[in-house]
């Protein structure tokens, strides 16, 4: 092509010169395009988790019977169609404990737990305070944090029984209350008959 | 009066420094991005107010649908080929290196170890449909689920687990599949969530 040109003008003053100077915008162009592709292609979000720990098989039986004492136990019992009914102490006493039918909201199992622990959620939400005033440093909050729930005597200990009909979203919100309401203390553990023939029982009073 | 020149300016503007720009975006999304892994099934994840984000590497996560199907996977491809291999040998049989390669570019699987040569034949496109996605077995009288999980912890001893389920999955798979992880002593694991949407 050069040579063409040269011939064209018939030597007059030598090779045109051509400007050093490449026209980027396609380039760009396919910058950006790439760019959308990877912007839509990735996950940005991470999804959210919460963390579980559940007691090993072996220990579970006698540790779970010594610990909760029936005047902090309570008991959630998870039924179908987004039933929910709660009693207080274990059914060892030998007296069918009474079987009280609430809610996922606001104003039904959170309204009882939270009244039931109030103490020591005024400890956390002062532990809270104090890490956002910044008197205190996270590792200190945490260790804090642990120490209060291990400490608190008065705490509910909550035992989560989920019927087979119930689904997971009401094991995750159950489990969204307990950190709502600052359960240190709950376990998730297999429902018995006799909590199935309260629940049975109690429907039927319902009906 | 003497002529006001006004300099005539060159309407092409510089892209040197826009290319630059774009170039440097590019190289920054390529080195933090992970691709969204494709999933057989989709889940509706609950919302819960828990913020706490999940780790992205060595994750081992366990999908269940709203029937109950189970489905595994495993982040880093390399651990999914050791998987397969160390399956086939408890279940006695050989995959080839053309299936393991195969297997080790899905990122969850759901079919049942015996059915898995088969799986491995069919056209990616076709993996996903109703007849092919079917679960691993997890109940008490064939728990296959027990064994992946447990070679994939021998795979990856740092494996940590995560959970993803739907909202409407009924409680008693849930309770097969955690009692299973307790069998294996895997006493910590996460739930996968989304944020609740706060309502005011």
């Amino acid at each position: 092509m050069a040579e063409m040109q040269v011939a064209d003008k018939g030597g007059k003053g030598g090779p045109k010169k051509h400007s050093t100077r490449v026209d980027l915008t396609p380039m760009v162009d396919l910058g950006f395009l790439l760019i959308t592709f990877f912007m839509l292609t990735t996950s940005m979000l991470k999804p959210n988790t919460m963390e579980l720990s559940v007691p090993s098989k072996d220990k579970v039986e006698e540790e779970e019977q010594s610990k909760v004492k029936a005047s902090q136990a309570i008991t959630i019992l998870l039924d179908k169609e987004d039933k929910l009914f709660y009693y207080f102490g274990t059914e060892e006493n030998g007296v069918a404990p009474e079987l009280v039918s609430s809610d996922y909201s606001s104003t039904g199992i959170r309204k009882m737990l939270i009244q039931r622990n109030v103490d020591l959620i005024k400890q956390v939400q002062e532990l809270k305070a104090d890490k956002a005033s910044k008197k205190i440093k996270e590792e200190e909050y945490s260790k804090k944090l642990s120490e209060l729930y291990t400490n608190a005597k008065t705490a509910p200990q909550v035992l989560i029984k989920a019927t087979d009909e119930s689904n997971y979203k009401n094991l995750i919100d159950i489990l969204d209350e307990m950190q709502i309401c600052n359960i240190g203390r709950y376990a998730i553990v297999p429902i018995t008959p006799e909590d199935l023939g309260l629940i049975d029982k109690k429907t039927k009073a319902a009906n | 009066m003497p002529k006001v020149k006004v300099p005539r300016k060159s309407t092409t503007v510089d892209m040197t420094a826009m290319c630059d720009v774009a170039f440097l975006l590019l190289t920054f999304f390529m080195l933090t991005s992970n691709f969204v892994a494709k999933e057989p099934i989709v889940v509706a994840v609950p919302s819960s107010i828990s913020e706490i984000k999940i780790e992205e590497r060595d994750m081992a996560t366990v999908l269940i649908d709203n029937e109950g199907k189970v489905f595994f996977g495993l982040d880093a491809q390399g651990d999914r080929r050791e998987l397969l291999a160390n399956l086939g040998k408890v279940y006695s049989i050989n995959f080839t290196e053309k299936e393991l390669t195969e297997f080790s570019k899905i990122g969850m699987s759901g079919v049942p170890i015996t059915k898995m040569q088969d799986f491995l034949k069919l056209p990616p496109e076709q993996r996903d449909a109703k007849e092919a996605a079917i679960g691993i077995p997890a109940d008490s009288i064939d728990n296959q689920f027990k064994y992946w999980m447990k070679t994939a912890k021998q795979v990856n001893p740092k494996l940590r687990i995560a959970i993803k389920s739907d909202s409407k999955t009924p409680y008693k798979v849930i309770k097969k599949v955690m009692g299973t992880l307790q069998d294996l002593r895997e006493n910590r694991y996460n739930l996968i969530t989304s944020l609740e949407q706060v309502k005011n």
